[in-house]
């Protein structure tokens, strides 16, 4: 075919560029004003304003896991290890090393990274649902260590007594602890930056890569691309998100405990990203607000919420399987 | 010494039998639908139950006959209306969906019966020690009874699977399903009959396990995850290896606990690591099955 063709076929599917069906720059824009007045918005519509940094929080966790996800095509059942692994992180440096709320973010990050990186090598060693069940293995591991490992990290009664920590710009301080509005903007920012930096790997042609395994695996590897070696980065990069998620949510609650590290949780995880949408950029981060915030409203009406939730989830995966956003985009072509 | 011994290899096999069990339902299911039931755990605790809430009109027997069968009954149901549903979508679908099973059964379990746990009764004459007076008063019969009724199971499993005719048209859908469907045979049938089977399995090892340690709602999400260990190290898509790997990290596990009580877990972790590296399809596995 002509070269204008062809070049009209590659701007008209979006695909090629991030991998699904993309909002474009608009959508970028309408979801970033609406997460710099979410605080306000969840507190006029009932809730409260620390919810909006739980939703953001928890819908960076979701993005991360759907890295790995819905763009590599790989289902982790044990991502909660570094969700984990990022909160004692941050507690254990706040608490024994220095109380700096950036370099706590930054080494449990880190931790949670290093930790992906050893496992990944293990654990790409198998594929399909048997990586799904090896992740789930591995992550109880992590939960065990964190059960176990008393001294540590407190055993059963979790890890207390840390706190965030004001950030001090020259002259002026920050406190982060008591004033939980900058607390949000700050895990804004580094929601933020984050999310940028996940937006350029998928539009690279690493992310192309990913892409490739996704689609075929056998074809990729027919093609030359070694797939253990690249389904053990976006494992990698994938967790660092994650981790970063479970920094910022160790510090929010100021407080981190092995239930964090259950494969349960790793579930909840893996139902924010499904809820939202697994194929696409944002849906988990839709997810995290759905399913926290109907957590909230649900667990003060009945103990019981969990089955709600449950049998919501099951509807959505018989008759929604794309997610909100999935179904909302199918909605609109 | 010798007792001590004694003890920790009959506590692993006793924890391996649970884990065994649960590994054997878990990959039947597994090997022919594809589908990992996160919702095992919950058919278990719905095996303890029910037995527990039979027990005053059939008696324990009576509730070890019926409980695994009504199991298997909601486990048919289950498959037929949802489950069956998502074979041929995303295998993370079905993932997913028993995720959410598991949820609903726990919480439900939890609305009926209460948080607390509850003690099950098992006849008197089986809680007596096998050699009392002796040091190994430790074995009770009822330990004895769950090695030997987990291993009737297994039997009957291998008897079912290799020697009757519906067993073997499950063990070559296993391997083949489109020509087997092209053969004649209802293969949608033997999906359904599997997860019968194996939420039967899981439900026996919920009134075994109620016997032995009371009755608590989550009392089998801690099984979820070494019985995926044991299919793993086991061997992918081995029947037997799944019941042999469970019984070989519960007993590794009990001896390694001799040493240090979280030496025991560990030893699971340590076991899986080492198949991974040594010889990734597990102990039985068969090669190229790892889709």
């Amino acid at each position: 075919m002509a070269e204008s063709e062809y070049q009209g076929r590659l701007k008209a599917i979006p695909l090629l560029k991030s991998g699904l069906p993309s909002l474009g720059i608009k959508g970028d824009i309408l979801i970033f004003i609406l997460l710099l007045f979410l605080p306000q918005l969840l507190k006029a519509v009932g809730s409260y304003q620390s919810m909006a940094t739980f939703v953001v929080v928890w819908g960076l966790i979701a993005m991360g896991f759907n890295f790995l996800l819905g763009y590599t095509g790989a289902l982790s059942f044990g991502h909660a290890a570094f969700l984990g692994i990022g909160a004692y992180g941050a507690g254990l440096t706040i608490k024994f090393l220095v109380p700096n709320t950036l370099l706590a973010v930054l080494i449990g990050t880190l931790a949670g990274t290093i930790a992906a990186a050893l496992l990944g090598t293990l654990i790409t060693r198998l594929r399909g649902i048997y990586f799904s069940m090896l992740t789930i293995a591995f992550g109880q591991m992590f939960y065990f260590i964190a059960f176990e490992w008393r001294t540590v990290t407190g055993g059963d009664d979790g890890l207390r007594g840390f706190a965030r920590q004001p950030i001090h710009l020259g002259p002026l301080s920050i406190d982060l602890l008591h004033n939980e509005l900058a607390f949000y903007y700050f895990t804004l920012v580094l929601f933020l930056i984050a999310v940028m930096l996940m937006r350029r790997i998928i539009s690279s042609p690493l992310g192309r890569t990913f892409l490739a395994l996704r689609e075929n695996e056998r074809r990729a590897r027919f093609l030359g691309i070694s797939v253990e070696r690249y389904l053990w980065l976006s494992f990698v990069i994938s967790a660092v998100f994650t981790s970063l998620g479970g920094a910022l949510l160790g510090l929010l609650i100021n407080f981190a405990d092995p239930t964090m590290l259950y494969w349960t949780t790793s579930g909840q995880i893996v139902m924010m990203a499904f809820l939202g949408g697994t194929r696409n950029f944002y849906g988990p981060l839709l997810g995290a607000g759905i399913f926290k915030i109907l957590q909230d409203f649900l667990s003060s009406i009945t103990p019981n919420w969990m089955i709600f939730l449950g049998g919501l989830f099951i509807i959505f995966v018989l008759f929604f399987p794309r997610g909100v956003a999935g179904f909302l985009s199918r909605r609109r072509s | 010494m010798l007792t001590l011994l004694a003890f920790q290899l009959i506590n692993g096999a006793i924890v391996g039998i649970f884990y065994g069990l649960m590994a054997l339902g878990l990959s039947l299911i597994l090997n022919l639908t594809r589908v990992i039931n996160l919702a095992h755990g919950g058919f278990l605790v719905i095996g303890a139950y029910l037995a527990y809430t039979l027990y005053p009109f059939l008696g324990f027997w009576g509730a070890l006959l019926a409980a695994p069968i009504l199991t298997a009954v909601v486990g048919i149901l289950i498959e037929s209306s949802i489950v069956r549903r998502l074979y041929h979508r995303d295998p993370l679908d079905s993932l997913l969906l028993t995720f959410g099973l598991a949820l609903v059964f726990e919480e439900a379990i939890r609305m009926i019966y209460g948080t607390l746990g509850m003690p099950f009764h098992v006849p008197d004459v089986l809680m007596k020690s096998l050699l009392p007076g002796t040091g190994f008063f430790f074995i009770t019969k009822y330990r004895i009874f769950l090695i030997v009724t987990a291993l009737v199971c297994g039997l009957l499993l291998y008897l079912f699977m290799a020697r009757t005719r519906v067993g073997i048209h499950m063990r070559a859908a296993v391997l083949d399903s489109e020509t087997l469907s092209a053969l004649g045979t209802n293969v949608s049938r033997l999906y359904t009959l599997s997860f019968g089977i194996g939420t039967l399995v899981a439900g026996l090892a919920g009134v075994l396990a109620a016997g032995q340690l009371g009755l608590t709602p989550t009392m089998g999400n801690n099984l979820i995850m070494p019985s995926f260990v044991a299919i793993i190290i086991g061997g992918v898509g081995s029947l037997l290896g799944s019941f042999v790997g469970g019984l070989l990290i519960g007993i590794c596990s009990g001896l390694a606990g001799q040493f240090a009580p979280a030496a025991g877990e560990f030893a699971i972790y340590f076991l899986l690591a080492l198949t991974l590296v040594i010889r990734p399809r597990g102990l039985f596995g068969q090669e190229g099955f790892l889709e």
